[in-house]
């Protein structure tokens, strides 16, 4: 590169690959708990969601006629691709993998010209197609069945279960506390029946309930979120509200009618929140800038999840939130700017009254 | 005191450490001086010397030219032996008017009347000594200081703000004068106070100059009018408006100066320079240089005398092998330079000659939107959407984004993860917003002119016409009267 005429000659050594290394060293508590969790089935999607992104990657790049090395390496497919398969279903079989994969890469982030020119988080994107697209294969839920545990499936059984179509499988009949609850409501049953037995919250803090992999445990994401604030790699906006918007609204809810809505607590640990407020929502690509555009958005986000979990079609609403408040995210840059300095919040010049600056003299 | 907090910001490793213990050393005459004729933002300097004129030290070599402007003095005494184009300190590395002047080696100076206590003398005549001695802005805007201080006298200044806070990385050209001369620079506030008319000046020092600090507290004592303010070492605190803003609480209203809010801001190197012109009759002809960076052997801060080259400096202290890059002021807000060979003006306070791990590392990936350069503009402006605007060359849009409003800091820039150069784009956009200004005052005129001549021939004709009609309605006349007789 050629030097720029103009200054900074000095810099404070952050790069791209730096940050996306470090959210990915933030996931890496809960994803390994979460892969213990559900065996080797998971641990082969895991896998082969994160090789298709990379693969189809390397394509879109040697298409585009884009340096391999740069942005290859930078990072940024393998976290996006890391995110989706955090929100498959474990044992899902292994082209939701690399259908999944490849979508987030090519649909949700290529063809809008690479990393940083994408309107909506690639790994929602792509959830949401398959969930569209495959149905019944997108939830279908297991209970956690840790490696090497009685009654987990061996390493040979779960290459059937991955690679061999191993879905009729019985133990694939659990479903999320979030889909159970809903399930039941919609049959005249309240939650003081459906959450008994399904629901003890300490099982969703420490990760040992049926969901995604993400889903697991609220107390790793929480701590890998709390390192990425203590990094800077994110800000305490998008997080806050959206988790304070979610816990508000569930709050009032269940005050109102505690059979019919769940209480907050509920909300926070279950489903992919808690993965969404760290680390989804808070994908700089697509979320605002500012500190107050980050306060909306973050708050739209949370009370999108609320409002699509509780009266919406489906159990959980994270990806349609956080993908419904990618769109408004260019309008929120535009019109939430920070005040300049020397002049107001509507941007003309400042102007002070004698008696503010204190004159005394003549 | 109650202190203000600007927004944003950042704390860059200072480096100062390089050169911190340095006492400042007088730099010894080089063979030849090459003395610009513009030192200072306004109309270059008018040279009033001849080739082969011998010149004692301080005399005049340069008239100032108009109202903003400043005058050029020999910073030793000599002979002048050419007036001729030479390298600007700038990266473009174009020419500029330049005296070139060959010492004597008898460093003599002018004789110059010594008023016996300047603080009887009337205010007006301390704009008027600043401004004959040549002081401009030493912090590195270079503006005329007797234009601000003229300025100052008519408006409402409630404040005298020194700034002392010395933010860009590598310098300490100003701890150290703060350190060793601080008797003198609070000798030259009092002078700048009696000039205009007001009584009240504030000193502030970024906390990271424990010394200086120290220094100037012990000389302001017993000065009532004098405050002495340790403000947080944060960058851009140096920077006038985030300044003003930490000590007052008031911001400098957009597109207006310091004046508005009652603020007069002076650098302490200025504040120094003006007790030199009026108490010892010196004009300024020589300042403090830092020379520092991983490829100096000696970082030292040197008095040196202005339009010695950067080469003699960098000679003097030594190197450890080629620099990879070399820069004249700061990292931060410096300018590049094409080579050693250009000469020291009024505004430089460094130069650095870094090494290949002190730069930068890495090329310019596209933007993540990550927002850091959001959260640390000192102004409250989106870099990330300016850049954009600036380099879809969009001005209107880069304006309402705060083009003009941005202060080419490059706090921005230190912190963007994709290493991209916005700074680099903002001045860019900066000088093509200017050369589109032009552009319209030259349009606007030409179609003045064009109106002028339009109306001019319209009138003309108009005026012909009138002259035909009324030599036809003779001539009918004439025919009528012929046909009656």
């Amino acid at each position: 590169m050629t030097t720029p005429i103009s200054g900074p000659y000095y810099h404070g050594q952050r790069s791209v690959r730096g940050i996306m290394a470090q959210v990915m060293l933030a996931l890496v508590p809960a994803t390994v708990f979460a892969l213990w969790q559900f065996g080797w089935p998971a641990l082969f999607l895991f896998a082969i969601t994160l090789i298709s992104a990379v693969l189809t990657e390397a394509l879109s790049l040697r298409l585009a006629g884009k340096s391999q090395r740069v942005f290859l390496l930078d990072g940024s497919g393998l976290l996006t691709a890391w995110l989706l398969a955090l929100s498959l279903p474990p044992w899902a079989p292994w082209w939701i993998g690399v259908v999944g994969g490849s979508f987030a890469i090519v649909l949700g982030k290529q063809v809008f010209g690479g990393i940083g020119q994408n309107l909506f988080n690639p790994a929602m994107l792509a959830r949401v197609a398959l969930l569209i697209s495959f149905p019944v294969e997108m939830t279908r839920w297991t209970a956690p069945q840790p490696l090497f545990s009685s009654g987990a499936p061996g390493f040979v059984d779960s290459l059937r279960i991955t690679f061999g179509g191993g879905a009729d499988l019985d133990s694939l009949t659990g479903a999320t506390v979030l889909g159970h609850s809903k399930t039941e409501l919609t049959r005249g049953i309240g939650l003081d029946v459906s959450l008994h037995d399904v629901y003890t919250p300490l099982d969703y803090l420490f990760g040992l309930s049926g969901g995604s992999l993400g889903e697991t445990s609220a107390l790793l994401l929480l701590l890998g979120g709390l390192f990425l604030l203590a990094r800077r790699i994110i800000t305490w906006q998008i997080p806050v509200t959206m988790l304070a918007t979610v816990a508000l609204l569930a709050g009032v809810m269940h005050l109102v009618d505690p059979l019919r809505y769940a209480d907050p607590l509920l909300h926070i640990l279950a489903g992919g929140l808690m993965l969404g407020a760290f680390f989804i929502a808070t994908d700089p690509v697509t979320s605002p800038s500012s500190g107050l555009g980050q306060l909306v958005f973050g708050a739209g986000c949370g009370a999108l999840v609320y409002v699509i979990r509780t009266w919406g079609g489906f159990p959980e609403g994270l990806a349609f939130a956080v993908l419904i408040m990618n769109a408004a995210t260019p309008l929120i840059d535009h019109y939430l700017r920070p005040r300049v300095y020397g002049r107001n919040r509507r941007g003309t010049p400042l102007s002070y009254t004698a008696e503010q600056l204190g004159r005394e003299k003549e | 005191m109650k202190l203000f907090r600007f927004r944003g910001g950042i704390h860059p490793p200072t480096r100062k450490e390089l050169s911190a213990d340095s006492a400042i050393e007088t730099m010894p005459l080089p063979e030849r001086l090459y003395i610009p004729m513009q030192q200072h933002i306004g109309v270059p300097a008018e040279p009033a010397v001849k080739i082969g004129q011998h010149v004692l030290k301080g005399q005049l070599l340069a008239r100032a030219s108009g109202a903003l402007s400043a005058p050029i003095h020999a910073p030793t005494s000599g002979w002048v032996r050419a007036v001729s184009d030479f390298t600007a300190p700038h990266p473009s590395g174009l020419p500029i008017l330049t005296v070139v002047l060959e010492p004597d080696g008898k460093d003599e100076w002018d004789e110059f009347p010594l008023p016996k206590d300047p603080f009887e003398m009337p205010p007006e005549l301390v704009a008027e000594r600043v401004a004959a001695a040549g002081i401009v802005g030493m912090g590195g805007a270079t503006f005329p200081t007797a234009v601000k201080l003229g300025g100052a006298t008519n408006k409402h200044i409630h404040t005298l703000l020194i700034n002392g806070g010395e933010c860009e990385p590598y310098l300490t050209c100003d701890d150290r004068l703060m350190r060793e001369r601080a008797a003198d620079i609070i000798d030259g506030v009092l002078l700048i106070l009696h000039g205009i008319r007001w009584g009240r000046a504030i000193i502030a020092i970024e906390d990271n100059k424990p010394e200086a600090l120290e220094a100037m507290r012990a000389a302001a004592k017993g000065y009532g009018q004098l405050e002495v303010v340790a403000v947080p070492t944060l960058y851009p605190m140096g920077s006038e408006k985030q300044l003003i803003k930490t000590v007052t609480g008031l911001e400098v209203p957009a597109g207006g100066l310091a004046a508005q809010v009652g603020v007069l801001v002076q650098n302490v190197a200025t504040a120094y320079a003006v007790h030199e012109a009026i108490r010892h009759g010196r004009p300024l002809v020589r300042r403090i240089v830092t020379v520092s960076g991983g490829a100096v052997r000696d970082r030292r801060n040197l008095e040196v005398p202005i339009g010695t080259l950067v080469d003699d400096l960098l000679r003097h202290c030594g190197l450890n092998g080629e620099p990879a890059r070399l820069l004249m002021g700061g990292p931060m807000m410096g300018t590049v330079l094409p080579h050693s060979m250009v000469p020291i003006v009024k505004g430089s306070n460094g130069v650095l000659a870094l090494d290949r791990p002190e730069l930068p590392q890495g090329g310019a990936s596209p933007c993540i939107r990550c927002g850091s350069c959001v959260r640390v503009c000192p102004v409250g402006l989106m870099p990330l959407e300016l850049m954009k605007r600036a380099q879809a060359n969009d001005l209107d849009a880069a304006v309402d984004y705060g083009l003009s409003d941005c202060l080419s800091c490059g706090t921005c820039a230190y912190v963007c993860p994709a290493h991209l150069p916005l700074t680099h784009y903002f001045n860019y956009a900066k000088g093509e917003l200017a050369a589109r200004a032009q552009q319209k005052r030259k349009t606007d005129y030409t179609r003045q002119l064009v109106q002028a001549r339009q109306a001019r021939l319209e009138r003309e004709a108009k005026a012909k016409a009138e002259a035909a009609a009324k030599r036809k309605a003779e001539r009918a006349a004439k025919k009528a009267q012929e046909a009656e007789a």
